[in-house]
């Protein structure tokens, strides 16, 4: 399984609602269309729930470091919600916590953004 | 249990990623390690194959990769070698500097040596590069 992606808004915040595995294939290239479709249409402040990502591989890390950086090229943000114990373990390993604002509550994250 | 050496020739597509996890899972749980390494083993595969078929062959349809997996009664021992040019380890950008962390890609080393408990990176003959890594079975408590 690939992953699916569902986007809803909460005031003006985007969140992207991942399920399944962000792996090297059609998982990281979905996940990059996605942020490219929307930081194009203008959306800059963008929190992705990764509650149901069972897998992230290195390559699926590398398409969220460039989502983020391509929200930020915008003047917008990239925030990370809900993350599983082994994904969170990635983040530490790779440092990328230094990069990303990590998030367990999705109210206390979309205030964040304010 | 007795020892158990497998070996695979796969073609360099990322179909063979698959094969090569698959072939590693199941001697993995012959061992009975538990589900956090079977995912840390199952991940430092995928990381190695996709370095083999992406970077080393070069998805080359006459290239192939070599993976060995050796079951021992304490330990899994996996060796994943590619027919590519080879490459020196120590000119990879460090991917935990500050200024590599945006960096796209450079990370899969990273994560194998992180969850198996040897690695070790080798030139391959007559051509290539090679991987070693070992995760040894936890000790009962």
């Amino acid at each position: 399984m690939s992953v699916k992606l569902t986007t809803r808004q909460v005031g003006d915040v985007t969140v992207v609602d991942a399920v399944g595995r962000i792996t090297l294939g059609e998982g990281a290239s979905t996940f990059r269309e996605k942020v490219r479709e929307l930081a194009g249409g203008g959306h800059k402040k963008m929190l992705l729930n990764l509650a149901e990502v069972s897998y992230i591989d290195s390559s699926g890390i590398g398409e969220m470091v460039s989502g983020f950086t391509t929200v930020a090229n915008q003047g917008g943000q990239l925030k990370l919600l809900n993350l599983t114990k082994r994904v969170k373990d990635l983040l530490q390993i790779t440092k990328l916590y230094t990069v990303f604002e990590v998030f367990d509550d999705e109210a206390a994250a979309v205030r964040s953004f304010a | 249990m007795e020892p158990r050496k497998v070996e695979l020739l796969l073609d360099s597509t990322l179909d063979s990623v698959d094969t090569a996890e698959e072939a590693v899972m199941r001697e993995a749980q012959e061992l009975r390690f538990d589900e956090d390494d079977q995912h840390r083993i199952g991940m430092s595969v995928r990381e190695c194959m996709v370095n083999a078929v992406v970077h080393g062959n070069r998805y080359n349809a006459r290239k192939k990769v070599h993976v060995t997996i050796v079951r021992g009664a304490d330990r899994l021992e996996i060796v994943i070698g590619d027919e590519g040019e080879g490459f020196d380890m120590n000119a990879l950008p460090d991917p935990l500097a500050n200024e590599n962390l945006l960096r796209h890609s450079g990370r899969g080393l990273l994560l194998i040596q992180a969850f198996m408990d040897e690695f070790e990176m080798r030139a391959r003959e007559p051509k290539g590069a090679e991987v070693k890594m070992v995760k040894y079975v936890p000790k009962a408590s």
